[in-house]
């Protein structure tokens, strides 16, 4: 046994409004500069929706994450090492820009220098790679609030099996906000795809980045990550991903979709693991073992052997009082809420989410004792607006009573709080019904509804003295620049082959 | 023996290695960050596939056959009974089928660069020099190939070419060699050191980073913040070492 720690976030649907402030923080701080135009390491999907880049989830064709293979001994789903070097010339899984979508900058110059004229001037589209005039059919966020589903959701990869109950007409539509970024796997298939060994994982916090020194850009991990995840940014010919903002939760501050999300529908925290079970648990031979599997890795931070073999694995004190006080922890495993995003991939994502619930779709029929009382929601359940299927696909491997289970313990606290808070009564049943006390119950809500700021992020401070080289590193943050000088009649023309500068002592 | 021809066949290729070799330290240590293949398949897949398969396998093997004929003596060979003729067809046809995929695969990738708008902006002009020269050099060593050799007059460039380029490493050089060898193979010669001087200037060090240590390295890699242990403290590194389980395989 080998205790690590491991940072995760955990997103409760419910509560996204889909504003995309989270995305737009993003991209001003990480994104925003030359050859990464298109590159969003957070993206806020409407779902259901074919997602960014196209059909992400269709692994079938994209051959991300990993499998299992004859003999049950897990395998990238791309293929072995050597397979990979024959096709390092040209990687036949690579998504297209076409994929994501052709970026683009308007021509603001117009709206200036246009003479006067009857009608107001245009600022028209123009691409970012070639500088021409762009007629737009397809971008970031294309599909918003259900945009163009009825031609296309049904090409949803989560619909499957749906096709026949779910037509996509008005009365039976759904939606809910998907955001997403890197899920810093426990296992990650794109360090595993990256021939340079440039993409590592952080011993301390489990954040995954790519070491821009030692990309060379053969693409592999763009395709290895079933998440769509890593990019390939066009201008400086390196794969750059979310880094969790790893200078901010380095001095425990959360990152900045999740200190900026208008909703508060984010939760940062650790979790303790044991990392030599991370195979075995990745080779589960049933999907829908997986999320247990996962939960298993996840140890008790209170249990006094953890707390032992955590100490004498060098995790600092602070860290595992942080492991305690995890929110990420308490709706993963305490209460069982946030499901993993796609555990099928088999790549133990980090990035957890609390299901949505939604309205009832019919009218719900009286019960046996003639009661149609609103707040027994478990009857509830399989009528909701959002097939539990589609849920199923997304969030647990297409194993609907995990689905269930988890809408009925939050639909159980919302009758819970209703009750309390309407008749000052404490029913201790519905907990009951869902295998929670009471008391457990109240702090789900807490955690779920009102916690404050502190209480969402418990991100322990890095241990600076631990290291020397800190310092050295200041002003940089895993992503490099280069230095291009941009020719005015030609905004894509690099000047330059790039020497001299980015150096790091 | 003249000075001219000293000067192109001792002078320059002492000139291009030494330009190639300081070249390429400077690079690794001043740009790392600038040292990657310049894939451009993000913007264009579909033909990239048949040019850069086409490019890539065929200047391997034609690589993999200048090695043969330049690097290995002809007294090697005869020594483990190959005789001159059965060199010279293997390396006529064999290198004939190597300078035509790797020359059809250029003009593939020549022709989306050029046709294609997203990639044609991608082009530096250090690129432009690098592309003029691989095309001169692929259409002369087609024409020796195939013109010389397999259709041609034939001319063994082992005693000649092959031991002026060795004796060059040898520190020995014998510019005389090269002076009397035909024009297409000087000219051939001649253009190859420009390209090996601009060598560490251009895309082409990616080369040596293919990564074929990627076979056998675990599959999930672990870096460490801390460098230095603190004092009085377990040391971190030594408990965590660089690259640690699981093994994946
Ligand atoms: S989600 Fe992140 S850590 Fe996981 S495989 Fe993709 S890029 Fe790697
Ligand atoms: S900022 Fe928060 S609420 Fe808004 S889209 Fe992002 S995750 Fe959803």
């Amino acid at each position: 046994m080998k205790i690590m720690a491991q940072v995760g976030m955990v997103m409760a649907l419910d509560k996204c409004i889909g504003c995309h402030t989270c995305s737009v923080t993003c991209k001003q701080v990480w994104t925003n500069r030359p050859g990464a135009e298109y590159i969003w390491f957070n993206d806020v999907e409407t779902k259901p929706g074919i997602g960014y880049p196209k059909r992400w989830e269709d692994q079938v064709n994209n051959k991300g994450g990993w499998k299992l293979n004859k003999n049950q001994k897990l395998k990238l789903a791309s293929g072995g090492r050597f397979s990979k070097l024959l096709r390092i010339f040209s990687n036949p899984n690579l998504p297209i820009i076409d994929d994501y979508y052709e970026p683009w900058t308007y021509d603001y110059e117009t709206l200036t220098t246009a003479p006067v004229s009857k009608n107001g001037p245009v600022a028209t589209a123009h691409s970012a790679l070639t500088g021409k005039e762009l007629d737009l059919q397809w971008g970031p966020n294309w599909e918003d609030d259900l945009a163009g589903a009825p031609t296309r959701a049904l090409n949803d990869p989560n619909m499957a099996g749906l096709e026949e109950k779910v037509k996509m007409s008005y009365e039976q539509a759904f939606m809910f906000y998907l955001p997403r970024i890197c899920e810093h796997c426990m296992n990650p298939s794109c360090v595993a795809s990256c021939p340079s060994g440039a993409m590592y994982k952080r011993e301390e916090d489990g954040i995954v980045l790519v070491d821009q020194q030692q990309c060379r850009g053969w693409r592999f991990c763009v395709s290895g990550c079933p998440y769509k995840k890593v990019y390939f940014n066009h201008k400086t010919s390196k794969a750059e991903k979310c880094t969790f903002c790893y200078p901010r939760v380095e001095g425990g501050q959360p990152t900045i979709c999740s200190e900026t999300c208008v909703g508060r529908i984010r939760f940062l925290g650790i979790v303790l693991y044991d990392v030599d079970k991370i195979n075995e648990a990745a080779s589960t031979k049933d999907p829908t073992k997986l999320l247990d599997a996962q939960l298993d890795l996840f140890c008790d931070p209170f249990d006094p052997k953890v707390i032992k073999q955590a100490e004498a694995d060098n995790i600092p004190q602070d860290w595992i009082q942080a492991a305690q006080k995890s929110p990420v922890y308490a709706l993963a495993k305490r209460y069982r809420v946030a499901l993993p995003l796609h555990p099928e991939f088999r790549t133990l994502p980090m990035v957890w989410y609390v299901p949505p619930l939604s309205p009832v779709l019919e009218v719900i029929e009286p019960e046996k004792d003639g009661s149609t009382d609103p707040d027994n929601v478990f009857h509830a359940i399989d009528k909701l607006r959002i097939p539990i299927h589609y849920l199923a696909n997304l969030l647990s491997a297409g194993d609907d009573e995990v689905i269930k289970n988890v809408l009925k313990r939050l639909g159980a606290l919302r009758s819970f709080e209703r009750k309390r808070q309407l008749s000052g009564t404490i029913d201790d049943s519905l907990g009951a019904q869902v295998g929670l006390g009471s008391a457990d119950l109240d702090d789900l809500y807490q955690l779920l509804a009102i916690a404050p700021y502190d209480r969402r992020y418990v991100l322990p401070i890095a241990h600076r003295e631990r290291g020397d080289e800190l310092l050295l590193s200041q002003g940089t943050c895993g992503i490099d620049f280069e230095s291009i000088s941009v020719s005015k009649d030609n905004p894509q023309k690099l000047e330059s082959v790039p020497i001299e500068f980015r150096r790091r002592k | 023996m003249t000075s001219f021809e000293i000067i192109i066949w001792t002078v320059l290729p002492y000139v291009a290695i030494t330009i190639f070799i300081v070249g390429h330290i400077w690079r690794y240590r001043k740009d790392k960050f600038g040292w990657t293949s310049r894939s451009s398949q993000l913007q264009e897949k579909k033909i990239l596939a048949w040019g850069s398969n086409l490019f890539h396998y065929g200047a391997l093997a034609a690589i993999g056959g200048h090695v043969i004929g330049i690097l290995i003596p002809q007294s090697w060979t005869q020594a483990v009974g190959i005789s001159e003729s059965l060199y010279h067809n293997f390396s006529a046809y064999a290198g004939a089928i190597a300078g035509l995929v790797t020359f059809v695969g250029l003009v593939i990738l020549l022709y989306r660069r050029i046709s294609n708008s997203r990639i044609g902006p991608t082009t530096t002009s250090v690129d432009l020099v690098v592309y003029s020269l691989l095309t001169i050099l692929i259409i002369l060593g087609l024409s020796m190939t195939i013109g010389v050799n397999l259709l041609g007059p034939t001319y063994n460039y082992r005693p000649t070419v092959g031991v002026w380029f060795r004796d060059i490493f040898l520190l020995n050089p014998h510019p005389s060699l090269m002076a009397n060898a035909p024009e297409l193979y000087q000219l051939h010669a001649f253009l190859a050191w420009f390209l090996f001087a601009l060598w560490p200037f251009s895309r082409l060090v990616h080369v040596w980073s293919v990564p074929v240590w990627y076979i056998g390295r675990p599959y999930i890699l672990y870096r460490s913040r801390y460098k230095t242990p603190p004092l009085g403290e377990p040391s971190l590194v030594e408990s965590y070492p660089n690259t640690s389980n699981p093994k994946i395989d």
